[in-house]
């Protein structure tokens, strides 16, 4: 009897506990979740560089790709797209590509960034924002690592040195 | 501990007050009182009686009404505190909240900033309250209808002597035939709806106990609207996101993953009119200036065709094309778009005119599309502008570099190069809103502002909640439950026979005025002697 009650409110304590941690969980965490976690496939898409030539993810499977998405107005964005376009230099023939997604800005704007710091590696734009939101990006800069079978391997977002860019290619490296 | 064995033979739970079958007085202190407290039948509250383990003493914590009491004032006076000040999701975004806070409304501000009430309604602590609340609501519950149910079940219909005499409504008299009037008040309690019970020649007439039940039903209404709440925060119940959508611009509506599309045609706001509306609007249209009569977003929902990844262009199927007003929102699948706000007169496209500063003569116009800007303008004749750089949202930064802020024009700004027949190297204006510069001494053409076109702004709220139904039953069990203990009563009326007397008893959860209506009709013609108030009886003699 005394046994039988322990239990039964041991039982209906946990589940009232669960709900309440569950719900807790669910609050603070609804504004972190990634839409893209690491481990899973990279959401397949298709945007087109300012040389007109159509970019598809899935092609580029068996190569590394370092996928930065990046505003001209975004400083940090601007201090690490010399770097990202040094390393893409040096990792371009061991099977590293960069995409780099613009948020979506005007082809002058773009062009005249790209011509600035003579950027090797193409750019896309991501117009009506369809990439951006299969991907969760918010905040800039956001960078996806993704290895030869189309899987993420890290996300970062902030600004990085040449450093850690250098690494992180070194990485995805097939 | 052990069970209590009543003299009538029945076991009782420990911590009974009042036998569940008798109804004989068991706890020593309330052997005194004259009259007996009926709370939960005298049943044995368990949680007040066993407090062992670290699980009862959880359980007992959450089981007292006093501590749901406060556990409601408390969250009561947090939600009022709430909106003492905007919270943190109202506050214009001009600047960062730490700073907001203290900038509009001094230490106060910033007190109320640091100790979190910015974001009240989703702290941890705030929910934490909330979730006591429904913790409480379910304990309290459980540890009071289980013994009253049994109590109710279990009572017998002879009573003991003790219990009867210390009920509220409760006389003792002599009768000639007891059967004939027993029969008779019977016949009439029957007739007023009670169900009759007898043994061993005494009565018990009870009608209404379901009434009792009322506020365990309201718990359970109140906590599937909790549980409604919760369901909120599970991943595709609930959506309420914003979209700003341009007139023209076509855009994927958030969360349907790129199924639904919309299309903006046109931003309408209407004024209150003086002149053309009802006259009643005229004192109202003078008070305030400017009246607003219509919010409106004109818009077609589109619905994409096959697979498409990201970034394509989809295959677009007109699916309706509607008129978005304040709660005329459009519906489609388990979403609401509905008119939430609207900028007005977005910078769209400039023009522009190529001049000779000193003569004034015109060398052709340009308009710039702010969204979608052009390499270079030729004007024809040799006459053209190259546009160097451009900054839709320009601002110079601290190193004095001219910047944007966005991609939004919101205050565009340009370099140009003009190139005329007679300057063929070219000349560099930086052109922004009421500013030229010329970086590179005087030139002799300017780029003369001609104009702008704007365009309007819609924000929808996007809203799916698939929880609305789970709180609309909550509402209506809670509703249930309140009409139930309110609006029916609990009565029982005891007859017995006790050494050649007649004794009887009423007992109500409420309107005793009713009751003892009820049992003067039932007694009437019978002989029984109506019996007492003894509660009034004694606030009379008091006073």
């Amino acid at each position: 009897m005394k046994k039988q009650r322990l239990v039964m409110r041991t039982v209906i304590l946990l589940v009232l506990g669960a709900a309440v941690a569950y719900t807790l969980y669910a609050n603070f965490t609804k504004d972190k979740i990634q839409k893209v976690a690491v481990g899973e496939k990279a959401p397949d898409f298709v945007l087109t560089d300012m040389e007109g030539n159509k970019h598809r993810l899935s092609d580029y499977e068996g190569q590394g790709v370092f996928l930065n998405f990046w505003g001209t107005w975004c400083k940090p964005c601007e201090k690490e797209m010399p770097y990202m376009n040094n390393q893409y230099k040096q990792f371009k023939d061991e099977g590293v590509q960069v995409l780099a997604v613009n948020v979506g800005e005007t082809d002058l704007a773009v062009n005249k960034f790209s011509e600035r710091y003579d950027l090797a590696f193409p750019i896309v734009i991501d117009k009506d924002s369809q990439v951006q939101s299969a991907y969760g990006i918010n905040p800039l800069p956001a960078t996806f690592l993704i290895d030869k079978d189309g899987k993420v391997v890290k996300y970062i977002t902030g600004e990085m040195t040449e450093e850690t860019i250098k690494n992180y290619m070194e990485q995805i490296k097939p | 501990m052990k069970e209590v064995k009543c003299d009538c033979g029945h076991v009782n739970p420990i911590g009974t007050i009042l036998c569940e079958s008798c109804g004989k007085v068991l706890e020593e202190k309330e052997k005194d009182k004259k009259l007996l407290d009926m709370r939960y039948e005298g049943s044995a509250r368990r949680s007040q009686t066993y407090n062992k383990t670290l699980i009862d003493k959880i359980w007992n914590f959450f089981s007292s009404v006093k501590v749901g009491v406060w556990l409601i004032v408390i969250t009561l006076i947090a939600s009022a505190v709430g909106t003492i000040l905007p919270q943190e999701m109202y506050i214009p975004p001009i600047m960062p909240a730490e700073e907001y806070y203290e900038d509009q409304y001094g230490w106060i501000g910033k007190l109320y900033y640091d100790l979190g009430f910015h974001n009240l309604y989703s702290s941890w602590w705030y929910l934490i309250l909330i979730a006591s609340i429904g913790i409480s609501l379910v304990i309290c519950s459980l540890d009071r209808v289980v013994p009253l149910y049994r109590a109710l079940k279990k009572q017998k219909v002879s009573r003991h002597e003790s219990y009867l005499q210390r009920q509220r409504v409760f006389g003792a008299s002599q009768t000639e035939d007891t059967d004939k009037a027993f029969t008779m008040a019977k016949e009439k309690l029957k007739s007023k709806k009670y169900s009759i019970r007898e043994e061993n020649g005494n009565i018990l007439a009870e009608k209404g106990r379901f009434s009792r039940w009322g506020p365990y039903v309201n718990h359970v209404g109140l906590i599937i609207f909790l549980i409604g709440g919760m369901l909120r925060f599970v991943p595709g119940m609930y959506v309420d996101k914003i979209l700003w959508i341009r007139e023209g611009e076509t855009k994927v509506i958030p969360e349907t993953n790129g199924e639904y599309y919309l299309k903006n045609d046109g931003f309408i706001l209407e004024m209150y009119d003086k002149e053309k509306d009802k006259e009643v609007f005229g004192e109202a249209i003078d008070k305030a200036g400017m009246v607003a009569k219509n919010y409106q977003s004109n818009v077609t929902l589109y619905k994409k065709q096959g697979d498409t990844v990201a970034g394509e262009e989809a295959d677009l199927k007109k699916v309706k094309d509607y008129e978005i007003k304040v709660n005329k929102p459009l519906k489609f699948e388990n979403f609401a778009l509905y008119q939430v706000d609207y900028k007005l007169n977005e910078l769209n496209k400039m023009s522009f005119a190529l001049t000779n500063k000193k003569t004034g003569d015109e060398y052709g116009d340009l308009t710039v599309d702010l969204n979608h800007p052009q390499d270079e303008y030729d004007l024809g004749n040799g006459y053209k502008a190259e546009v160097v750089s451009y900054f839709p949202d320009f601002e110079f930064d601290e190193n004095g570099e001219p910047v944007t802020k966005s991609r939004i024009p919101n205050n565009p700004a340009f370099v140009f190069k003009m190139f005329t027949p007679d300057k063929p190297d070219g000349e560099i204006s930086f052109v922004a809103i009421r500013q030229t510069i010329e970086p590179f001494g005087d030139n002799e053409y300017k780029m003369a502002f001609k104009g702008i076109d704007t365009k309007n702004v819609s924000a929808l709220t996007v809203r799916k909640d698939l929880t609305l139904w789970i709180i609309a039953l909550g509402g209506v069990i809670f509703m249930i439950g309140v009409a139930q203990g309110s609006y029916w009563n609990h009565r029982r009326v005891w007859l017995r026979r006790v050494n050649g007397e007649v004794w009887v008893a009423g007992h109500t959860n409420k309107n005793w005025h009713g009751l003892k209506r009820e049992i003067e009709a039932a007694l009437d013609g019978t002989g029984i002697k109506m019996p007492e108030d003894q509660l009034q009886n004694q606030s009379e003699k008091k006073g």
